[in-house]
């Protein structure tokens, strides 16, 4: 049997809502695919599909070959995690683990060896014998990875896996994650997520959702440096948008002509422009905007101002200053024409 | 505490004091220091004794006091089972369905007991099934009085199990009988244990439909407390109510102990 997962025109609907909207959607064998987006963009809903807990509308779900649509969840052969854990709580930590084995009826002397590699691959080793009342959050995470594990999937399922998780150990485990996959590099993994961080870190490509429909796929620099949709480009590193006009070299904002690329744009059309904040830099330079400082934001390492140009607002994360600007002060602020990405009007409805 | 002043704090325990005591407490010592003494003409009673008791835990007391507890483990059983089959089955049906199978499950509560027993008097005194005169006519009958309770709280801690549970269990290849013996029931464990403690006390103190019912061979204790009453033995009768009472709290405090253990997992 091979991995990966594959969604063909997959519609779900609950009670005349749709949502999930005949997806599209190829995760390769040993691929890390992230589904990011805001709560009920039907991520989750994805995910389920896969698991066997929804029933497409229409739309066929294949893992592999096989055409696991009309499949019930405990023949799909997928390992799952999600938020809450869902460890069993009457079984000790080990019996969590052997669960799916015993559900399979793998020989009971293979269990006890399978058991205990699972638990070693998530370090829980030591607490065998533990219920999982007596673990920390992150712990109990780790036996349901291992749990999911321990059946050999071909297919990993993970939803959310670190939110219930605190910042610190979420950072660890994201690690842990990392490394995991690099030792189990033929499981495809789908990783539903709305932490963009954990989706850029994490995933060889992010699928982008958003009401429902799949926004955006591509890798995550390709996503983060060359969005295509406006949704994309402020889901993922918040950027800046600004609507511009779009003429013969460059394009026009707030009766600033700026020099960016507009191959493929047609002249006198109106678009919408994307910079990141971390490329805005105070002070003259190319493509420089004057305005007044709106909003200033101390964030440690850095300053977020916010400077408004005209009747918009453009962001721009700068390394800490010695002395906080204050509001009104005129301030001008630039960016790299290369660091400009230009995206078609109307592509995205955010 | 909810209450914070102390005078607040007094009053609350006084008023505690006043209801419980008189309402609750007072008519159970009553019937225990009855149940010691042969005379009761003053404020209180006079001429101990343990003659009653002697009397109690013999012969046909005895005799009634078995058979009350064969009946209501028998009734308990039968009903915990039929009742969290119910159910579990009520929570796979839509929701009409379920709708339909709660409302009928209730239905012996919303009747009069005493319109129960007759309704298993008249159904089973003919044939095809003829059981008037034996002891399954007072078996069955309990048995529809408390299934309605043992399936209320198993559904109602169905209603609280986490489906994630399920669904864990299911993604990790577990047949849907498998989940349930491995993961629901265990889980469901301290509910089923408590149904099966009201079941078994309901059972123990069941009298209306009983009297309706009961087999010359097949006397539960509560109908005899009531025949020792009504002929005008109240000590005889309070001694029998204390042992009826002791019996049912002690196997009340088994079972909790079972729950205490399961839910401690």
């Amino acid at each position: 049997m091979t991995s990966g997962i594959r969604f063909d025109g997959v519609t779900v609907t609950y009670g005349g809502n749709t949502v999930l909207d005949s997806l599209d959607l190829t995760v390769e064998p040993g691929e890390v695919m992230a589904l990011l987006g805001p709560s009920g963009s039907g991520k989750t809903t994805a995910l389920r599909a896969v698991a066997g807990f929804v029933r497409p509308a229409s739309g066929r779900v294949f893992i592999g070959d096989r055409d696991v649509t009309a499949l019930p969840p405990y023949e799909r052969g997928i390992g799952m995690v999600v938020q809450q854990y869902a460890l069993f709580p009457h079984l000790r930590v080990e019996d969590n683990v052997a669960f799916g084995l015993k559900a399979r009826k793998v020989p009971k002397g293979e269990i006890p060896g399978r058991v205990a590699d699972a638990l070693e691959m998530t370090g829980m080793a030591a607490y065998a014998r533990r219920h999982p009342r007596e673990l920390s959050g992150g712990q109990q995470q780790r036996v349901a990875i291992a749990r999911a594990l321990a059946i050999r999937p071909n297919v990993l399922l993970l939803d959310e896996p670190l939110s219930a998780l605190d910042a610190q150990l979420r950072s660890g485990m994201l690690a842990e994650l990392a490394r995991l996959h690099r030792e189990l590099p033929d499981v495809s993994i789908l990783y539903v997520t709305h932490d963009q961080v954990e989706a850029l870190t994490l995933a060889d490509r992010i699928a982008v959702m958003d009401r429902a429909r799949l926004q955006d796929c591509g890798t995550p620099q390709d996503l983060y440096r060359r969005p295509r949709t406006e949704f994309t480009a402020s889901f993922v590193g918040n950027a800046n948008l600004l609507p511009v006009t779009v003429g013969e070299k460059g394009a026009a904002f707030e009766g600033v002509t700026l020099d960016v690329p507009v191959s493929g744009a047609a002249p006198g059309s109106t678009a919408t422009l994307c910079v990141r904040p971390h490329l805005v830099g105070l002070g003259p330079g190319p493509n420089a905007l004057s305005g007044r400082i709106g909003e200033v934001q101390w964030r440690g390492s850095t300053h977020r101002l916010y400077v408004e140009v005209g009747g918009h607002r453009v962001k721009a994360d700068v390394r800490e200053l010695r002395e906080t600007p204050a509001l009104g002060t005129e301030v001008t602020v630039h960016f790299a024409p290369e660091d400009a990405v230009l995206l078609a009007q109307g592509v995205g409805d955010g | 505490m909810l209450v914070h002043s102390r005078t607040g704090r007094w009053t609350a325990w006084s008023l505690f004091a006043v209801l419980f005591v008189p309402l609750f407490a007072l008519p159970l010592l009553v019937i225990l220091a009855a149940s010691f003494s042969t005379h009761w003409s003053g404020a209180f009673p006079s001429g101990p004794t343990t003659a009653h008791y002697t009397a109690a835990v013999r012969g046909e007391s005895l005799q009634a006091l078995t058979t009350s507890l064969v009946t209501a483990v028998t009734a308990s059983v039968v009903a915990l089972t039929v009742g969290t089959w119910a159910a579990l089955a009520a929570a796979a049906l839509g929701r009409k369905g379920k709708r339909v199978l709660d409302a009928l499950f209730m239905l012996p509560v919303a009747v009069p007991s005493v319109v129960v027993g007759l309704a298993v008097l008249v159904a089973f005194s003919q044939p095809p099934v003829l059981l008037n005169g034996t002891r399954w006519i007072v078996i069955i009958a309990h048995t529809v009085l408390v299934t309605a309770f043992a399936h209320q709280s198993v559904s109602a801690a169905l209603r609280r199990l986490d489906p994630m549970y399920e669904q864990a269990a299911a993604s990790l290849g577990a047949r849907p009988s498998y989940v349930l013996l491995r993961v629901k029931l265990p889980l469901l464990l301290p509910s089923l244990t408590a149904a099966a403690g009201l079941c078994f006390a309901l059972s123990m103190g069941e009298l209306s439909a009983t009297v309706m019912l009961y087999p010359p061979d097949w006397t539960p204790l509560p109908v005899l407390v009531f025949t020792a009453t009504d002929r005008g033995s109240l000590f005889t009768g309070s001694a029998l109510a204390v042992v009826l009472m002791t019996a049912t709290l002690l196997v009340l405090l088994a079972v909790s102990r079972i729950r205490t253990k399961a839910s401690y997992r």
